[in-house]
């Protein structure tokens, strides 16, 4: 496939160019641009291998520059979930992000097809007024989210954790870009076989735009799995912390020590790097897509 | 059912696109416009959530202007702009323009390099602290220490913290810009760059004349999108500076981590929201001018 595209891709001339014969030291080039990239690339990931390197070691290596723990022990792990608090936070965690997640990528893509397929009065007016809340950013808004929230007695709670995040602008905005992608015919010809708008929705326009729906739900999540000022505003007990906030407290108890802390980091990093290292081809065409469309 | 079954294919979709639009409209109304008046209405009150809403005017306004530290505040917001922008933006092209020239274990490199932008910002704030740690502990002066070379005072230092603040900032961000760069450097149709080979031209002759000046349009999409990233730092500072929020000495505090003390530790919600108002006019405004200056170039 890669082979194939690159011939059909690149002008004939130019695979001569590069494969012409009597070019070492191009060759050589090309060897020393490859090991500075690897180099970088290793550097890129230090902290990350450093943080589940150290969660495993035990706390007489802690501070010595070995990579490899002499022997790895789990006991960081046991210790941190038997403590109870990160299992609270994982949970919550967890929660939030999963139904952040399915109503952003529901109402979004809703919003996003009503606005890119119908036409009605006040159409141009609702995309501007969402595309508009772009600009305000969160900060802006968290002083009177606390108010509200605690009018409505909404703090501490799930529901005061998650209502910011039930819809995003970028989302809409997102959706209403693949949605132009959609056939009018297909839509027509749904109405004609007498299914509804809300069926059409679903059935016809949903399943084309697939991989843009993934992509909207592994950045909305990421978004929520990592939020950290509003969580921190909005919570108050110790059982309704997310995990960056659980985190947050918890390094900065006195005495901890650092190895549990690089557990803790490790359980609230480790989910979102499984599902890029799953999904990875997914979530790079996803940042080109929003990168460029959004 | 009657009723709607009289209606004409039009009316019908009007009433369907509002039927599908009523709870988002709620929505964006009463959790994103509302609060947005609410913040610039609060700016104009005193209020310290506990007494009463008193109109008072530009009072807060002319109270930030004349605090000292909302200007040091304010230098170091600018400063994390100025470093953090530029850094990233020449770091991601360089690592983005060979890397798109490297097929030999593209994915797996392209890979290392992404990793960083799925972690959470406080988790990784939290490692580079500890890396940043004095002798024994940190893991950067131990390296320094196993080479003789003298340590390195970073979190403690006015001169060093922000700088060593911003570092896991701009590195998480490095991913997503070396793949929308590697994205805009693949839409450049190959026929340019077969036309200046076949006129002989240099390598960096076809960097500076043809791929920049193309690459324009992803250039000032990385450069508005990071810098108001980095105008908005918060995680990385209050993370990795907990006992002593923007410290030492004020010296790596940003705006938002001002606002949320004024408003979440002193209580005086409307000086905490003439803060708001004034980030939001300096996003405005960066990004304003920064679309301004570079589309004309």
């Amino acid at each position: 496939m890669a082979v194939t595209d690159e011939i059909a891709i690149k002008p004939s001339s130019e695979a001569l160019l590069r494969d012409g014969p009597g070019k070492p030291p191009r060759n050589m080039g090309q060897i020393l641009r490859f090991l500075l990239l690897f180099a970088g690339g290793v550097l890129m990931v230090m902290p990350i291998a450093f943080m589940i390197s150290t969660s495993l070691k035990w706390p007489h290596e802690v501070y010595n520059l070995n990579f490899i723990p002499e022997e790895p022990t789990l006991e960081n792990y046991t210790y941190v979930l038997e403590d109870g608090r990160f299992y609270w936070w994982f949970l919550n965690s967890i929660v939030i992000a999963v139904i952040t997640t399915i109503s952003s990528v529901l109402f979004d893509s809703l919003v996003g097809y009503t606005l890119c397929k119908f036409r009605f009065p006040g159409r141009y007016i609702v995309f501007i007024a969402i595309l508009s809340t772009l600009m305000i950013p969160t900060e802006m808004l968290v002083i009177p989210w606390y108010l509200m929230s605690q009018q409505f007695g909404w703090l501490d709670t799930y529901w005061g954790i998650m209502f910011p995040g039930l819809m995003t602008a970028f989302g809409t905005f997102l959706m209403k870009q693949f949605f132009e992608t959609v056939p009018d015919d297909f839509i027509e010809a749904a109405r004609i076989d007498g299914l509804n708008e809300l069926q059409i929705w679903w059935t016809v326009a949903m399943p084309l735009v697939r991989p843009a729906l993934a992509a909207l739900a592994i950045f909305v999540f990421l978004g929520n799995w990592t939020a950290f000022i509003w969580p921190l505003i909005v919570t108050n007990s110790v059982e309704m912390y997310t995990l960056p906030v659980g985190l947050s407290s918890f390094g900065d108890e006195a005495d901890v020590a650092w190895e549990l802390i690089m557990t803790g980091a490790a359980i609230s990093t480790i989910p979102t790097l499984i599902v890029f290292l799953i999904f990875q081809r997914f979530i790079i065409r996803g940042v080109v897509m929003a990168g460029l469309k959004g | 059912m009657k009723l709607y079954r009289d209606l004409t294919i039009r009316q019908k979709q009007i009433a369907w696109a509002w039927a599908f639009l009523a709870i988002p409209v709620l929505f964006y109304g009463v959790i994103r416009f509302y609060p947005t008046g609410n913040a610039i209405l609060i700016s104009f009150q005193d209020w310290n959530l506990l007494g009463a809403r008193t109109w008072t005017g530009l009072d807060n306004y002319q109270k930030l202007f004349a605090d000292p530290v909302f200007w040091k505040v304010f230098r170091n917001t600018f400063v994390y702009l100025l470093l953090g922008t530029p850094v990233s933006l020449v770091i991601s092209f360089v690592v983005a323009y060979h890397l798109d020239k490297t097929r030999f274990l593209h994915g797996f490199l392209r890979m290392l390099y992404f990793l960083p932008f799925m972690t959470s910002a406080v988790a990784m704030a939290w490692v580079w602290r500890w890396f940043y740690q004095p002798v024994p502990i940190g893991l950067f002066n131990n390296f320094l220490a196993s080479l003789g070379i003298p340590q390195i005072n970073f979190l403690n230092s006015t001169t060093n913290a922000l700088p060593a603040i911003l570092a896991p900032a701009v590195w998480a961000g490095l991913g997503f810009q070396i793949i929308i760069f590697m994205a805009g450097l693949r839409a450049i149709p190959k026929s340019y760059y077969e036309a200046a080979r076949i006129d002989g031209v240099s390598t960096w002759t076809v960097l500076w004349e043809i791929t920049l000046p193309l690459l324009k349009p992803t250039i000032v999409f990385i450069v508005v999108f990071s810098s108001i990233g980095f105008l908005r730092i918060f995680d990385h500072v209050y993370n990795m500076t907990t006992q002593n929020p923007g410290g030492p000495l004020n010296s790596t505090k940003p705006l938002v981590l001002m606002i949320y003390q004024t408003a979440f530790n002193s209580f005086d919600m409307g000086y905490a929201a003439a803060q708001t108002v004034v980030l939001f006019l300096v996003l405005l405004v960066v990004s304003l001018l920064q679309l301004r200056i570079l589309r004309d170039r």
